[in-house]
């Protein structure tokens, strides 16, 4: 595979502060490629290093082989869909996807050809002719898709273009994104804070904290193994336990909270007996009013509260001599349904399903 | 209840109204109508008494009178040309490039000019540039030249001194309009491939028009109906249509003829305006905002 765009030791300081630190990757041709992390991570000041609208600090920027630093936005082979779009309202929409093609120097009735394939392209064959004020905020999304894919990028970036869009078009822009994605083959770069829109749409994510990637991986890997604190707790939902690692006799490592309760735990990296620890377990991992076996974490509670989503439901339990909360997925049949508040419950788990990482202290401050 | 709640907005609404009202048929209407009788009138000393238009026809008889117009139309649309080149960079400036702090200073540094009266202003330039003025000093000190050069009193001060006493009247709905250009209009277009002078044609000054238009318009107003700036910077042959009907109001006491002139000046100019705004497809309720 070709490599479309290869980052390699960028930095961008804004004073002292480094808002992009030293981070470095490799995007191959026709990958939907995502940069996923909290407001204020510097993901968007990458991807303004990425158009030419800032200068890294130092690092090099390679598009398709050829060095891009010094080169000015309007001479890179990259376009960019902004947050909010940035259409232009002084011009009808033809004109709007046109606009690349003219400066490129293209003339007469070869560009409105390619404009009306470009429209046809994206579902909106007929609408050539409308002012941008009178589209809907999708219709808009699109326009804008165009206006940079009829110029046949090298790199096509995205700055959360879907921020903007209330939340049924949302969903349904992700699913049609990916799909045109797939169709005309343009590799994308794709920021945003919203780790549900990463995890559909793209082939490879780039999880971002503090100006720094902490994991490049797909999104399965990212979801089942992530590599540090930050990524477990960032990325899909996460209970955390916080204890300090013990050798069991048995050669078995588990954790002892803070309340004097042991979890057995699963895989740990790189960690040493009477370090403080966290302790992940994916909400749906957790059964409720099982069996003890074995091999199984177990913990009793009282629900605290029943939360209803439609097809997702979830209890909050909180953990009997602790403050400590557990979200727990229920299945979706109707096994579970006797549930109430305040019931007392037993949840457990499979040490296999957790994973240990040395403290961090980091939060994140994601929606449930 | 609903009864009285309508008569309540009934009441507020003459509240707001007859002020008004009186204030525009009084000070504006009825004088008008007024000047209106009396351009149709003989005057005293000239000419048959009663109904006339020899008023109107000796405006165009007199090629004095209508040569003396053009004059000032030219002028009065090469300064605002002036105006506008000069706004549109300064207005990209302040909003698009400064800082917010640096822009609250020069807005600042533009209106404290304009704190002074018109004729303070005027006198002011004409210290910098009169023979024995600052600027002459300056040079001759400097051995630039020998002898000093008058640069007052001709065609080209008078368009200096009305492009800076209306330069203000540019700026401020220009500013205006650039505020409201999204920043990433500009950043979208130069990262489609556009360069500097394009994004300029095709995106600043397309969003500005509103602004452009209204500041013309203002400006062309205010030159076409100065008196002062022509008058203290331009030369003897520098004569502005407004002096004419100064002349006949106050020199010649031909109250008639110079009603008359009033009424061309305010038809013609709001010509130009008209014929400036069918050009760019403008219409008066998106100017006026």
């Amino acid at each position: 595979m070709r490599i479309a765009l290869s980052v390699k030791n960028i930095t961008k300081k804004f004073g002292d502060f480094p808002a992009v630190n030293n981070v470095s990757f490799d995007v191959e041709d026709g990958k939907f490629f995502s940069i996923l992390g909290p407001s204020g991570c510097g993901k968007t000041t990458l991807l303004r290093m990425m158009a030419g609208f800032y200068e890294p600090t130092s690092g090099s920027i390679e598009i398709r082989g050829q060095d891009m630093i010094g080169v000015e936005p309007n001479r890179r082979p990259v376009n960019l869909i902004f947050q909010h779009l940035a259409l232009f309202t002084m011009m009808d929409v033809k004109e709007n996807i046109a606009f690349g093609l003219k400066r490129k120097g293209e003339r007469g009735k070869k560009v409105y050809k390619k404009v009306e394939a470009m429209l046809e392209r994206v579902g909106l064959s007929g609408y050539a002719d409308y002012k941008i004020q009178q589209l809907s905020g999708g219709q808009q999304q699109r326009v804008a898709i165009a206006r940079c894919l009829v110029l046949d990028p090298s790199v096509l970036l995205l700055d959360e273009p879907l921020g903007a869009l209330d939340l049924k078009l949302r969903e349904h822009m992700k699913i049609e994104l990916k799909q045109l994605q797939h169709q005309v083959g343009t590799t994308f770069v794709y920021v945003t804070h919203d780790q549900s829109e990463a995890m559909v749409m793209s082939d490879y994510v780039a999880v971002m904290n503090k100006g720094q990637f902490e994991q490049i991986d797909t999104p399965q890997n990212l979801y089942y193994h992530p590599s540090c604190s930050f990524v477990a707790q960032f990325v899909g939902e996460n209970n955390k336990f916080v204890g300090t690692l013990k050798k069991e006799s048995s050669g078995n490592f588990s954790v002892v909270l803070e309340n004097g309760k042991t979890l057995q735990t699963g895989m740990i990296s790189s960690l040493a007996p009477g370090e403080r620890i966290e302790l992940f377990v994916r909400p749906e991992a957790i059964f409720i009013n099982q069996k003890q076996e074995k091999s199984t974490n177990l913990l009793y509670g009282e629900v605290k509260e029943v939360l209803f989503e439609g097809g997702n439901r979830r209890l909050l339990v909180v953990v009997e001599g602790s403050s400590q909360e557990v979200i727990v997925a229920l299945p979706k049949n109707k096994v579970y349904d006797m549930i109430k508040v305040r019931d007392s419950i037993k949840i457990g788990w499979d040490p296999a399903e957790s994973v240990c990482f040395k403290e961090t202290g980091v939060k994140t401050y994601v929606e449930l | 209840m609903l009864n009285s709640k309508r008569s309540k907005i009934r009441w507020s609404f003459f509240v707001f109204f007859i002020p008004v009202f009186l204030w525009l048929m009084f000070l504006f209407v009825l004088p008008n109508l007024e000047l209106l009788r009396m351009s149709f009138m003989g005057s005293r000393f000239l000419g048959e008494r009663g109904f006339t238009l020899g008023n109107y026809t000796s405006f165009f008889l007199e090629p004095i009178y209508w040569l003396t117009f053009v004059r000032t139309i030219g002028f009065s649309l090469l300064v605002t040309f002036i105006v506008l080149l000069i706004a549109l960079p300064v207005a990209f400036y302040i909003t698009k490039v400064t800082k917010l702090k640096l822009k609250g200073l020069l807005m600042t540094l533009i209106m404290v000019p304009f704190w002074v009266s018109e004729v303070v202003r005027v006198y002011g330039l004409i210290l910098l540039l009169r023979e024995s003025g600052v600027i002459n000093r300056i040079l001759l000190a400097f051995g630039l030249w020998e002898k000093p050069i008058e640069m007052l009193y001709n065609d080209a001060s008078m368009v200096l001194g009305l492009v800076y006493t209306t330069l203000l009247f540019m700026l401020v709905p220009i500013i205006g309009v650039m505020d409201s250009l999204d920043d990433a209009l500009i950043e979208a277009a130069y990262d489609l491939g556009a360069k500097k002078v394009v994004i300029w044609w095709k995106i600043i000054v397309p969003h500005s028009v509103p602004g452009i238009m209204s500041g013309c318009i203002v400006v062309f107003m205010l030159v076409i109906g100065n008196f002062i700036t022509p008058a203290l910077m331009g030369g003897k042959y520098s004569s502005w249509f407004t002096q004419i009907i100064y002349n006949d109001f106050i020199a010649h006491m031909n109250w008639n003829r110079g009603a008359a002139f009033g009424f061309l000046l305010l038809i013609i100019s709001s010509l130009v305006i008209w014929a400036g705004m069918k050009i760019t497809g403008q219409k008066i309720s998106t100017v006026v905002k």
